[in-house]
């Protein structure tokens, strides 16, 4: 049982942390419940299509179809964390300002609400398939007594994911509202830039890049990124205790790609500011 | 000083073209195909049975490309994985997936069923 929970916990942590920064960075715009909502459920229910399906998938584009689905997966979620900063650089000041006018409904952070419900549709789908077919195999192979307490410790392990969640937005939300942007802005990055890692992890492991494939340090003896601890950062930040010289690459390269963007679409009263205050 | 609008854009458009033109020297030509030169890779099969890999330590040469081919002769999915070899694939109950693995420096490389660590461990000997 205790198995079982350690499985799926350790796979549902990277979908709990990012709804959980998803709940906060969306905080106060109106619909964002249902936004989220709706990316669980949409992230679940593909969960299920691809757990179902999944010999499918692997037998597609000559055997390397489950590494190119995945990649695929974690791209789409890099792109829209990405939008969503460079967005919010542009609009973030209109949004606070309209909240303190209005209080509580605003209507200007829609168009970002359904590339974050996307984000976390994909979250779900990608570490949800994977506890989808490792519950389905205890479901139909245990005796009837042990996989219920297998099936026990895996709704425990969802519980405990889902604890992750409102841990994170907790934190969060404590953060006064000033700095919350900042903040959040700084974490999204990072959570982009190591799904972006990741996904290149997939194409190498598929043969499709081949530039730089070694690897660059062993830390697996420090900290583990099986481990709860190693599993956490490895989301937060993109920690891992083996990545090859390309994944390395392209944390950097998106980190620097969004930060570049968010500068060159900040907006212009916003640079003015800045401007003002480097100035006096 | 604050940025020429005409400016910032054309430096965005140098920005996504290199992007792209890494993004092409990142994708080897034609990296799908080698597939076709797999008859003379070596192929190393194991097939995993109530949880456990057979054979438990398979042998690959080292220097030069393999394949991986994992059947699961189980009723139920299993993951393989292996940090050292830096893979994770999931093999459906009653199916085979392969894996091209580059060349690697001779030493063990730890392997298991991610969702059977327990029972399923196994090592590469790769020599």
């Amino acid at each position: 049982m205790l198995g079982a929970l350690i499985i799926v916990f350790r796979e549902v942590i990277e979908a709990g942390l990012i709804i959980g920064i998803t709940m906060a960075v969306t905080r106060g715009i109106a619909g964002r419940g249902f936004y989220i909502a709706g990316g669980v459920a949409a992230g679940v229910f593909g969960a299920c299509l691809v757990g179902a399906f999944i010999n499918t998938i692997s037998g597609a584009f000559q055997g390397v179809g489950q590494e190119l689905f995945n990649a695929t997966i974690l791209g789409i979620a890099v792109v829209m964390l990405a939008w969503h900063n460079i967005w919010m650089a542009r609009h973030g000041r209109e949004i606070a300002a309209e909240m303190r006018q209005a209080g509580e409904a605003v209507r200007s952070g829609a168009s970002t609400l359904l590339g974050l419900a996307v984000v976390v549709a994909v979250a779900v789908l990608r570490e949800g398939s994977e506890v989808a077919l490792f519950l389905y195999g205890i479901f139909i192979a245990s005796a009837p007594g042990s996989a219920m307490s297998l099936l026990a410790g895996g709704a425990m392990g969802l519980v405990l994911g889902a604890c992750v969640t409102t841990l994170t937005y907790g934190g969060l939300v404590r953060i006064p509202s000033r700095y919350l942007f900042g903040v959040t802005s700084v974490l999204i990055a990072l959570l982009a830039a190591g799904l972006a890692s990741q996904a290149v992890g997939f194409l190498e492991q598929a043969d499709v890049i081949t530039f730089l494939p070694g690897q660059l340090w062993d830390s697996s003896n420090i900290l583990s990124d099986t481990s709860i601890l190693g599993r956490v950062l490895h989301t937060l930040i993109g920690y891992s205790d083996h990545p090859s010289g390309m994944e390395a690459l392209v944390y950097v390269a998106t980190l620097a790609a969004i930060a570049l963007l968010m500068r060159l679409f900040a907006h212009p009263a916003a640079a003015k500011a800045a401007a003002r205050v480097a100035q006096s | 000083m604050k940025p020429h609008p005409a400016r910032s854009r054309r430096i965005g458009v140098l920005a996504l073209s290199l992007a792209f033109l890494c993004g092409q020297h990142a994708f080897a030509p034609g990296a799908l195909a080698p597939r076709a030169l797999a008859q003379e890779t070596a192929v190393v099969k194991l097939t995993l049975k109530n949880h456990r890999f057979e054979p438990a330590e398979p042998h690959a040469p080292a220097g030069k490309p393999f394949t991986i081919e994992v059947t699961n002769l189980d009723g139920t999915p299993a993951e393989f994985e292996s940090k050292t070899l830096r893979v994770e694939k999931v093999v459906a109950a009653g199916s085979t997936i392969t894996l091209q693995m580059r060349a690697l420096a001779a030493g063990r490389y730890r392997f298991f069923d991610d969702y059977h660590e327990d029972t399923s461990e196994g090592f590469l000997v790769v020599q």
